[in-house]
């Protein structure tokens, strides 16, 4: 899959444009996949073809704080008719957060065929693509996954203490209210749960926000990203770097730009994040 | 009022909650509501208008959801909604259930409603973040209408 886009990134086959998804909506070798914060985003209206994956009902253990198994993965995969060589291009609303998250959890089953529409469901709306209610059915496939693999790109507690004793970098992705302490969830959003506010001992503070361009979603440009992380911020692509930020799907979107459009060559999303780490017995915290 | 699942309801939401449960299939419940946000008017322009006051902005709701809460003649309350965030559906949709079974109702009503509303309109897959961002338009109505309680107090 290449993809001409208006910037380059080191890993641009990772990121599609919206005309490219148009001009593939019937292709049988792509599957579109939507995911969203709001579960009556996709139902309400959808692009053509496209299926919904939920990070709430298909991606989580419905037991354990955990991701889906391999085995409900592949049952996932093959009801949305999705098998081993298929294409998986994701979008979704809130600037493509949860959209990175599912590209991030297929990561964990190894389904590297796969790519973010750049923009989201913000972008396609604003450029009045066509969107529709009907759902489609797709036969049901025998897909084959892997066992997740949870050491290369998913970081757990004992990990982010590791990496705090080797004084290794980490990026909080949150806002610089709940960084310092003063709120103990994102602007706008509930308290959901963490005891304390602050940040993990040596973190940065690198919004993901600053990632994107508002009006449209899409991901700055190389260079501002570049600059962003590397220059103002001193990260290098050769860094050991653990990303986190409430439950680990704003930090997905940091790690898919640090990862694919900056080509950072190690980097872990720490999905625990500030529900586990704020609320730890026995862990320390920086304000 | 009506009792109905372990709590009391004002009569209109007490049959929109027996109407909803009729939905026992989770898609044929979303597909109903989604027909209440197509239903969603927009707090009309003599009420208030862009920028709205941020004291009308719903704390914890996402999807920026705004409340304004008139006091009737009959000591009962109107409510009208916005909802900023085009992709905000599922506030949408509970504002404008909201208006249709809670507008017209007394204080008391208003207050008995139970705060886990939200559930049970929109089920257990819900996520918390979500469950309490929409359960923030119950609560400013709520604290709206105490409001209009203590000022009458005051009078």
């Amino acid at each position: 899959m290449q993809e001409v886009l208006d910037h380059v990134y080191v890993h641009s086959d990772m990121l599609v444009t919206t005309d490219w998804v148009n001009e593939h909506l019937n292709d049988p070798g792509v599957r579109i996949v939507e995911s969203n914060e709001d579960l009556l985003l996709y139902p309400s209206r959808h692009l053509p073809g496209s299926v919904q994956i939920d990070w709430t009902v298909d991606l989580n253990d419905q037991m354990i704080r955990d991701y889906v198994s391999r085995e409900n993965f592949e049952k996932l995969m093959s009801a949305n008719g999705i098998d081993n060589d298929t294409t998986v291009i994701f979008y979704g609303d809130k600037n493509n957060w949860w959209a990175c998250y599912a590209f991030w959890i297929f990561q964990l089953f190894g389904h590297t065929k796969a790519a973010v529409m750049d923009g989201g469901r913000l972008k396609w709306e604003k450029e009045n693509r066509q969107m529709i209610k009907d759902v489609p059915k797709y036969s049901r496939t025998n897909y084959k996954a892997p066992m997740r693999n949870d050491h290369g790109i998913r970081a757990f507690r004992d990990d982010v203490m590791e990496h705090i004793k080797n004084n290794l970098p980490l990026v909080d992705v949150r806002s610089m209210e709940e960084y310092t302490g003063k709120r103990l969830h994102m602007p706008e959003y509930p308290n959901e749960g963490a005891l304390r506010g602050g940040h993990i001992p040596g973190a940065a503070n690198i919004p993901w926000a600053k990632a994107i361009n508002p009006e449209d979603g899409t991901f700055k440009t190389f260079d501002e990203l570049k600059k962003l992380y590397e220059i103002d911020n001193n990260l290098n692509p050769d860094d050991d770097v653990i990303a986190y930020c409430r439950i680990g799907e704003r930090s997905s979107h940091t790690w898919f730009v640090l990862t694919y459009l900056l080509g950072f060559n190690h980097v872990r999303n720490y999905d625990g994040s500030w529900t586990e780490w704020g609320n730890m017995v026995g862990v320390p915290i920086e304000k | 009022m009506e009792e109905t699942n372990g709590g009391k309801y004002p009569v209109r939401l007490h049959e929109f909650l027996e109407i909803i449960e009729y939905y026992d299939n989770f898609n044929d419940r979303i597909n109903f509501l989604i027909d209440y946000a197509e239903k969603f008017k927009r707090v009309p322009e003599n009420i208030s208008v862009k920028p709205y006051p941020p004291e009308n902005k719903v704390e914890y709701c996402e999807s920026g959801a705004y409340v304004w809460t008139l006091a009737e003649p009959n000591s009962t309350f109107k409510f009208y909604f916005d909802v900023e965030n085009p992709h905000g559906i599922s506030a949408m949709a509970l504002a404008k259930i909201f208006d249709d079974t809670l507008s017209g109702e007394t204080e008391e009503s208003i207050l008995s409603v139970p705060d886990d509303i939200v559930y049970k309109i929109f089920g257990q897959s819900l996520s918390m973040g979500k469950n309490l961002g929409l359960t923030g338009i119950l609560l400013a109505m709520k604290r709206d209408v105490k409001n209009f309680r203590r000022m009458k107090n005051v009078e």
